[in-house]
């Protein structure tokens, strides 16, 4: 017996070690993303720039919602600490609700922008923004689809070792996502209307 | 209904339709064989689904060496345009086709060769080595692997529908854009490279945490075997770099298909910007592929040496030195461009200084050698040829490294022997070293050697012969990529002279083919123990062939050179043995590779509706396989099989 709890330990640690250097690589493709942007933002070509349409009120709105269910997230780890399923599985479903919403926002603003006419056709800005935010966004929908999946396996099997394990790295999942968040509300969004 | 994709996609030209037949005929042959030999079972239990990094590794290097005859076809058919026909008014190589080989031979060679043979001989070596029964995560090696394939597949279907790039092994916007490549060429570059690149990143994080956690006790990182050091350095690299291609080729992929303007030389695109981006992954994946070479070769001169690595120290930080100088350095390939001189003597300087710890490396090994027993085997011979080939390579490239000496050699010939020599002199002769020396290990016999021999003397001399032409025609100034010349020129016997080389290097792989066949069917008269070379490292301490969960016991290691040690030390392994968990087989990898490929092939060929599916099958494989639990993806040896196979393998007395 203890030598199984051995080995889930083991394996807790290869995993959150993996998920940490894989995060690393994925903070190197929004590092890319962001260089990228950082070179195009006043390719405007004519178009539109940063200050022209952003609006700081709902990407601050964004911002809140997301540092929230990074907060709901947490409760869910400490749920999983405690082995207390049902903690677990309401903090899962807030922080679903919250990544929800903000989804919605992005999705809102990005169709506003289309109607507008300025789409990511328009202007080298354009396509950096709109690949920069929605590769984040992209990012998001993944975590949502992987949260359904992990609720359903803990209301019907419980918190089975292989379920501990994908929580613990969805946390640093979340969490990491909320850190790039905030790179792109600084840089995209507060930057740019002060330019 | 069908996209872009319609009958005027089948080939025209008929050297595309003869390579088509022939590679359809070669699959056709191989797929008939297999059902009349009923095998198609054996091949899927015991190999495609198999989460054995050895079996894995051995599918790499199969799968690479195919392509190794591919890229060589290739390169065959630009070296003779290039002798015969440049000069002629007309030629059965069209330029266009000419510019789809030369891509073509590029992107193989460097994604689906070398890539292909480093990543196999670290799944064969590298959980040996560090005294492991596994990698850390088995599965994700399977998906890895099968992204290769995917990859490769969709890199050889351009042949028989539709075009390949005309771009280049880079493909620099805004040539690649859709303004001046409409058609699907560029595309598949880019997605067989997506596809085989996010594998590579896979692999690159698969291993880094192997090494970091499933080191046998003792194992200190300062005890780690050379080889194991490389390819850290090469995985670091592959983490950090290949995130940097995934985001580019994303990036002109959206120029391409929902027209955004990343690239694009109007609306504010910056083509230079892509530039910039794919050498940060470039020049490092040079050194992804050459790092693991220099591993290869480490053990192998200590091992026929029969002494200790000299200077592992100074290896290690050699090692670690180039991983992060090789960063620093990826202006080189664009000193021409117009960055202004103080950056390109920056980083002309950064390039100078990265050759120091290459060059201790070689003197290391010279040292190694220097007092040693030396046995002069096949793989020894492929390290001498190595070192004097790399080590002029290394000089053409510092050569090249001061700007003002690289205006007249960019983009000339010159350029394209010096990558060469380092390529095939270091990355090829690496791996041919690497795997006549481990072969026996995972055969239970070892590789004729006369035959090795002559495979060695014929791909030295027809390396020389073959690249040297092209140094001399690039200091006269023929430029690299040229299917036309004037006759008045006077290049035709330098290219004619590179073409026989050609012909050597074919005959030397000729040689190797046979030394393959030849050592199967003498198989009983070559046959050796489990530790042939007298080696020095945890790998010979296996049985040969090598027991699925690769040691009975995880005693703690004491000594850098472990197996040495014990066998000095004479320790005789225990006879009691424990219940040992492997991960079962499974066929996610494979249809992920699968769904990955259509995904690919739709997008290309602008099918929107398959693609969708194929997204939504591939999310399904990963939820279906996220919902499997611990218990249903491990399966249990126990003590009384372990203690029987170990009976089996070693025979009675160990
Ligand atoms: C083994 C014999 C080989 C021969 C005879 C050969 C020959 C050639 C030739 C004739 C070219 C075109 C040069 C030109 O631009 O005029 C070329 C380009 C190239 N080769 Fe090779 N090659 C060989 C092996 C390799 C290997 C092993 C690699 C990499 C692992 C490689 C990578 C490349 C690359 C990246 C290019 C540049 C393609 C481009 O211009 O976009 N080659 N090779
Ligand atoms: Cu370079």
């Amino acid at each position: 017996m203890s030598e199984l709890i051995e080995a889930q330990k083991a394996r807790l640690y290869r995993t959150t070690i993996g998920f940490w250097v894989y995060l690393m690589t994925d903070c190197l493709l929004f590092a890319s993303l962001f260089a990228t942007y950082a070179v195009l933002r006043t390719a405007t070509a004519g178009g539109p720039g940063a200050a022209d349409i952003f609006e700081l009120p709902l990407a601050l709105t964004e911002t809140i919602i997301l540092l929230v269910s990074s907060f709901t997230c947490g409760l869910m780890l400490l749920g999983l600490q405690a082995k207390n399923r049902r903690q677990v599985i309401v903090a899962m479903a807030l922080t679903y609700a919250l990544g929800v919403a903000f989804l919605a926002i992005e999705i809102g603003e990005f169709a506003k922008f289309v109607a507008e006419g300025h789409s990511w056709q328009q202007s080298a800005f354009l396509s950096a923004f709109f690949t920069l935010v929605g590769t984040h966004g992209l990012h998001i929908l993944f975590g949502l689809l992987w949260l359904v999946v992990m609720l359903v396996v803990v209301v019907r099997r419980g918190l089975t070792p292989k379920v501990t394990r994908q929580l613990t790295i969805f946390g640093l999942f979340w969490h990491f996502l909320d850190l790039v968040w905030i790179f792109i509300f600084t840089v995209v969004y507060l930057l740019g209307v002060a330019s | 209904m069908f996209g872009r994709l319609g009958f005027d996609a089948l080939p025209h030209d008929p050297v595309t339709i003869g390579g088509v037949v022939g590679g359809g005929l070669a699959v056709l042959g191989v797929v008939a064989a297999m059902t009349y030999f009923k095998k198609w079972g054996w091949l899927w239990r015991n190999w495609l689904t198999s989460l054995d990094p050895k079996k894995i590794g051995i599918m790499y290097i199969a799968v690479a060496v195919i392509m190794l005859l591919r890229g060589l076809a290739d390169a065959a058919m630009l070296r003779a345009q290039q002798a015969i026909f440049a000069t002629s008014a007309s030629s059965p190589i069209s330029p266009d086709l000419f510019q789809q080989v030369f891509s073509a031979h590029g992107t193989i060679m460097i994604f689906f060769v070398a890539m292909g043979v480093i990543f196999g001989l670290i799944n064969l070596i590298l959980p040996l080595q560090i005294g492991a029964r596994d990698v850390a995560f088995p599965l994700l090696n399977s998906i890895s692997f099968w992204l290769f394939v995917a990859g490769m597949v969709l890199i050889n279907v351009s042949l028989a529908l539709g075009e390949f790039s005309a771009a280049g092994w880079l493909a620099y916007p805004p040539l690649s854009g859709l303004e001046y490549s409409p058609g699907t060429g560029i595309d598949y570059w880019i997605w067989s490279l997506q596809i085989a690149g996010v594998g590579s990143l896979l692999s690159g994080v698969n291993f880094l945490v192997t090494i970091f956690t499933m080191r046998r006790k003792g194992m200190t990182l300062m005890k780690m075997p050379i080889f194991v050091w490389s390819v850290l350095g090469s995985m670091l690299l592959v983490a950090f770099a290949f995130p940097i291609l995934t985001a580019t080729l994303a990036m002109l992929s959206l120029d391409r298909t929902l027209g955004m303007h990343f690239f694009t030389s109007d609306l504010g695109g910056n083509p230079m910007m892509y530039v910039n981006l794919i050498w940060a992954w470039g020049h490092p994946e040079v050194y992804i592929l050459i790092l693991p070479a220099f591993g290869i070769f480490s053990e192998i001169v200590a091992t026929y040496s029969r002494k200790k690595l000299f200077g592992y120290k100074s290896m290690v930080w050699a090692i670690l030195a180039i991983t992060v100088l090789s960063f620093t350095v990826w202006l080189h390939h664009f000193f021409t461009m117009g960055a202004g001189a103080n950056v390109n003597a920056f980083f002309g300087i950064m390039t100078m200084i990265i050759a120091i710890p290459t060059g201790v490396k070689v003197f290391n090994w010279i040292f190694t050698m220097y007092k040693g027993k030396v046995s002069f085997k096949t793989p020894m011979l492929w390290f001498m040829g190595f070192a004097v080939t790399f080590t002029i390579g290394g000089v053409t490239g510092v050569l090249m490294a001061v700007p003002g000496i690289d205006y007249q050699m960019h983009n000339s010939l010159f350029l394209v022997a010096h990558f060469h020599n380092m390529i095939i002199g270091g990355v090829l002769f690496g791996v041919f070293a690497g795997i006549t020396y481990w072969w026996p290990k995972f055969a239970g016999f070892r590789l004729h050697e006369g035959l090795g021999k002559a495979a060695f003397w014929c791909w030295l001399f027809g390396f020389w012969f073959a690249f040297i032409p092209l140094y001399i025609l690039g200091f006269m100034g023929a430029v690299r990529r040229l299917d036309s010349y004037d006759p008045s020129l006077g290049w035709q016997g330098l290219f004619i002279v590179a073409g026989l080389g050609v012909m050597l290097i074919l005959l030397g792989v000729f040689f190797q083919v046979v030394q393959v066949a030849y050592s199967i069917w003498k198989r009983k008269e070559l046959a050796v123990g489990s530790d042939p070379w007298d080696g020095r490292t945890l790998e010979w301490a296996t049985s040969t062939p090598v027991a699925e969960y690769n040691f009975a016991h995880l005693d703690a290691v004491q000594d850098r050179d472990a197996f040495w040690a014990a066998k000095q030390s004479k320790t005789k392994a225990s006879t009691k043995f424990t219940d040992i968990a492997l991960p079962k087989n499974t066929g996610t990898g494979a249809y992920v590779g699968a769904a990955a490929f259509v995904i690919g092939f739709a997008v290309i060929w602008h099918i929107w509706w398959l693609a969708l599916l194929a997204l939504l099958v591939l999310v399904g494989i990963v939820i279906a396989s996220t919902l499997r639990e611990d218990e249903d993806t491990e399966m249990i040896i126990t003590a009384a099989e372990v203690a029987a196979t170990e009976k089996r393998l070693r025979g009675a007395g160990a």
